[in-house]
């Protein structure tokens, strides 16, 4: 990939340029191939021309919208630039930055890792013969990977499958290099296991385990405990089951709610998120994040926290790139996982309603942030639908590399070019949505958290009312649009016939 | 003020209700009259009414200082730290003292002052007049009419002075009844159903240990179910739970059978007809208790029917419970819910809606006049009579309406706020959370009818808000007689008017759809559709409100929309007169000789004006929860600090290392 095409914003003005002794320099930057510029525009001030390639490292902060990006420079020089708009503050950032990652096809044939797709992001200084060792001491060769790069302050969150310690504390060198990595030089990093500690413990009985302390001093372990498999699977049968008896009393219905243990999932798996979230952006620190195989809960968390940090993902493009980076390319085994759901009674292993918590975790935030996403409930219940029963070949397969055998991409359609038609689209938008660039922490209290309706109670009950009145409310915003645009042109003609009457009147 | 030692003390904490890890704002707290007052370093005010205090608590004193505990009728739980012992030894004793009044005259009404002259203050009072309202209703009529038998409160002290009662019930008639009703409270009208002819009533029980029967009563419950040409069966619905009338149950039945003998003599030609409608009534009784009815003679037309709403102690001690479960830090989702069944609290709000329901659709499917009672008939019998009328009667749910319906079901009927609402230093066995479950009702109402209600739940919160308030006089007093006593219409302000003003504030973005806001309501109770309601109890704990309010953006929206339309009726006005004034300037152009300026603004119109509109989502739209300063990361920190020795705590967005 050739630089130009890196730049995202060629050119922004009223940047202010600082430099040791020498007056404040106002005018436009401009990002070329090799260069970026400085130019006042003005004969007498001299314009700053930087190679790329002369830069060393680069600092950002942020006060309010005006953002400041210092570079360092290989020849010792330290300059500052003051611009305006975060968006394009991060831009040029991120254009002019070396990149610490790359892109490795180590995984191509699905030889070291059969769950990863052929292509994964992984640190620069760590080849790909260090990433096939890496891979035989991770679960599944599922060696740690990028997910998802926090642009404010360039802190990651990676993904893996369990260390393979076993019992006797095996080690692996190129792991722990891997991951030290991603820190910068005194910064400590977090793991976020997503089991509790003794279940960790337990696990190298299995040959698994976890990060010991002595191999991976910069990094502190925080275990968590959401559930897998089965106990979700009983946990959605129980919750659909006591939402299908209409004649339950208060007190049955309120304690099989809370026997059915839905919504602690959800609090556990939000509180999990919100916790990498927050290591990422208010810690500063980048995380790794694993259960024991890192395709369940390892893919709600990683996916969540991008939801809560990332506002691109919350536009319905965004968050379709998201299931297909976080869920589909990374593996999580749907064929498995959703060949069930709460009515079957043959006992099977592998069922669990991982990602409609998933989903239901994203209503959570939508319901407490209900202007700050592009999409609304219908499209997480449209995703619910046809991750378990589809007529598309999106969520077929439970990998990259089943997909690729299947040849679904020859023999079947995409989900998500159904749903990208406009007049599908339609269904989907979130009529309130408006783009917010900030942050959003949900509340994981108790009393903040809801038995999702349009999913449980769906047909349990009749939402003629409730659908009437979103529709009354879409009217009304409908309508708002109408009359601004109304207005905008009344103002225009008015001024027209201002200016008219301006000119007739002049001599 | 003689109860105040302290004014101000500085260096104050307010601690976090719900962090672990005592996150705290620190300012000063002042204390006024009628108020306190904390203002934090932010510059961020909070107030809270003297009267809004419910219990106070000085906690065992700490290193950073003695920590004082205020909880509020209104929900908000404040955690104070003083420095020094002394201070907050004062201001408990000064908040003990002001929280609980000995007499009327202290209340903060009495003081209360808006700047009003007399005549407004008058004018505000007669804002709500009942027999303006009656006579909405259609009564009074051939078959209702006023009685003036309580116009000195000679019969019944509880009671309004005007009530209404059938026709052909005579005064000795009322005046026996009233003799053999608890408290004298005898059956009278509460609503009319103009198009069925079906009246609501209300009383209270008979007096057990009376002899079983007293012919008065009994001729004047014939009296109502005569006074009702639709349909001559009548309900007596009993709001109690059945195991807790057994023994007065009997006395009942008694009437019960007499009546139906009378009856059945007067009505024996219309057995046919009877047999018919009692199959369908027997239908409906079960669908609506979920079992057989009692009433064992086939030709009764009186159906008595037990709803099952338990007393006022039982929902003071539900209250509490529901209180303590919500109030405790790190509340695991479990717990929550594990508590909010033990506490019983909606279960009380659902058999009170059911039986709201069973009263709404007797006078809606069949055209029965309902006897509605309790033990005392003011508590379980307002909120069943109100909320009934509520569901048959969309007037009710408009704002005025709302209003007329507390005056009329709850302050004229001699609903006891002031002793239901402690608003004294008096008995706290009396003190229960009747009308707040009212009000709870009509919130699930509005959520399963969003468009039917002119009112949203801002309105609702701000009435319970000022039933503790005791800034205005409508809610001081437990009857209409003893307000009279204490002048409150001459030494108080009435609290309708000045919602009225605020309507705006108030109003429903939503309401309007034909389907529902003309309709009789038909709630669904199953149990799934009662949630908690958080806007009530956590009404000031703001972190765990959603962050963006979907409400409050459409309640803007639609204002704009009305600024909007005006803008294009002005703007088409100008653009006319523009036009016009061309066509004249063309015509007169030639006879124009001065050449005007341009104005400088002429030019800039163009671009200025396409920016100027409201920018009305924006104030709405900020995001609560993207300031570290209102968030709670403990929540997220809390569980794992548990699992293992604490790595990290984060909290404030700011880590602490505490390894």
């Amino acid at each position: 990939m050739e630089f130009a095409e890196l730049i995202k914003t060629p050119r922004v003005d009223n940047v202010v340029l600082h430099r040791p002794f020498y007056p404040p320099v106002e005018g436009t930057l401009c990002l070329t191939g090799h260069h970026l510029i400085l130019s006042s525009r003005q004969d007498n001030t001299e314009e700053l021309w930087l190679l790329h390639s002369n830069i060393d490292a680069i600092d950002k902060r942020f006060v309010g919208p005006l953002g400041t990006i210092i570079i360092k420079c290989k020849d010792f020089r330290i300059i500052q630039l003051d611009i305006p708009g975060m968006e394009e503050c991060l831009n040029i950032a991120s254009s002019i930055e070396i990149s610490e990652w790359r892109l490795s096809y180590v995984n191509k044939e699905f030889a070291v890792c059969p769950s990863y797709p052929p292509a994964v992001i992984v640190p620069k200084a760590v080849d790909d013969e260090a990433l096939r060792k890496v891979a035989t001491f991770r679960h599944g060769g599922r060696f740690p990977v990028l997910s998802y790069y926090h642009k404010k302050n360039g802190m990651v969150i990676m993904r893996s499958g369990q260390p393979l310690t076993g019992t006797n504390g095996r080690r692996c060198k190129e792991d722990e290099k891997l991951i030290n990595a991603t820190l910068r030089a005194g910064k400590r990093g977090y793991i976020i296991d997503t089991r509790p500690l003794n279940v960790a413990q337990q696990a190298r009985a299995k040959g698994g385990g976890f990060e010991q302390e002595a191999h991976y001093p910069q990094w502190r372990r925080i275990h968590k405990s959401i559930e897998r498999y089965h106990i979700l699977q009983e946990s959605l049968i129980k919750l659909v089951e006591s939402c299908n008896d209409q004649t339950q009393n208060m007190d049955r219905w309120l304690s099989k709610l809370e026997a059915s243990n839905w919504l602690t999932h959800i609090k556990e798996i939000l509180t999990t998120a919100c916790l990498a979230a927050q290591c990422l952006d208010r810690e500063g620190a980048s995380i790794l994040v694993h259960g024991t195989e890192g395709t369940d809960s390892t893919l709600q968390v990683t996916s969540l926290a991008q939801i809560i940090l990332e506002p691109r993902s919350r536009t319905i493009r965004g968050f379709e790139a998201l299931i297909e980076r976080e869920w589909l390319q990374a593996g999580h085994p749907f064929q498995q996982r959703c060949a069930q759901s709460a009515y079957c009674n043959s006992k099977q292993k592998w069922e669990a309603p991982v990602f409609l918590l998933f989903l239901d975790c994203v209503w959570q935030i939508l319901r407490q942030f209900p202007c700050s996403f592009e999409f609304n409930e219908n499209f997480l219940i449209m995703l619910f639908e046809h991750a378990y029963a589809s007529q598309f070949g999106t969520f077929l397969g439970n990998n990259e590399s089943e997909r690729c055998k299947l040849k679904l991409q020859q023999k079947t359609m995409s989900l998500w070019s159904w749903v990208n038609r406009p007049s599908e689209l339609s269904k989907f938008t979130n009529p309130l949505f408006e783009a917010n660039n900030l942050v959003i922490w949900p509340s994981v209290a108790p009393q903040s958290l809801q038995l999702w309706e349009g999913i449980f109670l769906r047909w349990n009950r009749s939402s003629k009312y409730l659908d009437e009145a979103y529709e009354e409310m879409v009217n009304i915003i409908e309508y708002n649009k109408e009359l601004q645009a109304k207005v905008n042109l009344l103002r225009r003609q008015l001024a027209e016939l201002e200016t008219e009457d301006g000119v007739q009147e002049s001599p | 003020m003689e109860h105040i030692r302290t004014t101000k003390v500085e260096q104050v904490k307010l601690l976090d209700r719900f962090s672990t890890s005592n996150k705290s704002l620190t300012g000063t707290l002042y204390l006024t009259a009628t108020h306190l007052l904390f203002i934090d370093a932010h510059q961020k005010e909070t107030w809270i009414l003297h009267h809004h205090i419910a219990s106070v608590e000085k906690l065992a004193l700490t290193t950073s200082g003695c920590p004082l505990v205020i909880q509020c009728k209104n929900f908000r739980t404040v955690h104070f730290i003083v420095p020094r012992e002394r201070d907050c030894h004062d201001i408990y004793n000064s908040l003990l003292q002001l929280s609980k009044q000995a007499k009327y005259e202290d209340l903060y009404a009495f003081s209360y002052n808006p700047k009003q002259n007399d005549a407004e203050r008058l004018r505000g009072w007669e804002l709500i007049d009942l027999a303006e309202e009656y006579k909405r209703m259609g009564v009074p009529n051939s078959n209702w009419q006023l009685s003036d038998a309580n116009r000195d409160y000679k019969i019944c002290e509880t009671y309004p002075r005007e009530l209404y009662v059938p026709r052909i019930a005579s005064k000795p008639i009322i005046v026996g009844s009233s003799k053999f009703r608890s408290k004298g409270r005898f059956p009278v009208l509460s609503y009319y159903h103009q198009s069925k002819e079906a009246a609501i009533c209300r009383c209270s029980q008979p007096l057990s240990g009376f002899s079983a029967r007293c012919l008065e009563d009994e001729h004047l419950l014939q009296a109502i179910s005569k006074a009702n040409p639709a349909n001559r069966y009548m309900y007596v619905m009993d709001t109690r739970p059945r195991h807790r009338v057994q023994s007065w149950w009997a006395t009942q039945k008694d009437i019960g059978r007499i009546i139906v003998r009378i009856s059945s003599k007067i009505w024996n030609d219309e057995k046919i007809r009877e047999s018919d409608e009692k199959k369908r009534l027997n239908a409906m009784a079960n669908r609506a208790a979920g079992k057989g009815y009692e009433n064992e003679d086939n030709y009764s037309n009186i159906r008595f029917q037990f709803v099952g709403i338990e007393n006022i102690h039982v929902m003071r001690s539900s209250l509490q419970k529901l209180l303590e479960v919500n109030g405790t830090k790190g509340l695991s989702v479990n717990d929550f819910y594990s508590g909010l069944e033990s506490s019983g609290w909606l279960r009380h709000i659902k058999a009170v809606m059911d039986a709201a329901i069973f009263l709404a659709k007797a006078i809606e499917a069949e055209s029965a006049s309902v006897l509605v009672h309790c033990s005392d008939g003011w508590d379980r019998t307002s909120q069943v009579c109100s909320l009934g009328s509520l569901l048959l009667d969309p007037y009710y749910r408009t704002i005025r309406g709302f209003m007329v319906l507390i005056e009329k079901d709850w302050i004229s009927f001699g609903h006891k706020f002031s002793e239901r609402c402690g608003h004294l230093d008096g008995d706290p066995k009396e003190v229960s959370p009747v009308f707040t479950q009212f009000l709870e009702c009509v919130w699930h109402l509005t959520e399963q009818f969003p468009q039917a209600f002119e009112f949203n739940e801002a309105f609702l919160l701000q009435i319970h808000e000022h039933i503790h308030s005791c800034q205005f006089g409508n809610f001081i007093g437990n009857c209409q007689k003893e307000r009279e006593e204490l002048k409150l219409k001459e030494k108080t302000y009435s609290l309708w008017p000045f919602l009225l003003d605020d309507q705006k504030k108030y109003l429903n973005p939503l309401y309007g759809s034909q389907s529902q806001k003309s309709a009789v309501l038909e709630p669904n109770t199953v149990s799934f559709n009662f949630k908690f309601w958080r806007n009530m109890y956590h009404q000031f704990d703001r972190t765990l409100h959603p962050r963006q309010s979907v409400f409050n953006i459409i309640m803007n929206m639609n204002e704009q929309n009305k600024q909007l339309e005006k803008d294009i009726k002005d703007l088409e006005s100008q653009i006319k007169q523009r036009k016009n004034k061309q066509t004249d300037g063309i015509l007169s152009k030639e006879l124009l000789n001065s050449v005007r300026p341009e104005s400088p603004a002429l030019k800039a119109t163009l671009s200025l004006k396409e920016q100027a509109l409201l920018p009305v989502n924006d104030v709405l739209r900020t995001i609560e929860g993207s300031s570290p300063a209102d968030n709670r990361y403990s929540e997220y920190a809390d569980e794992f600090s548990k699992a293992e020795p604490a790595v990290v705590s984060l909290e404030y967005g700011v880590a602490r290392m505490t390894c």
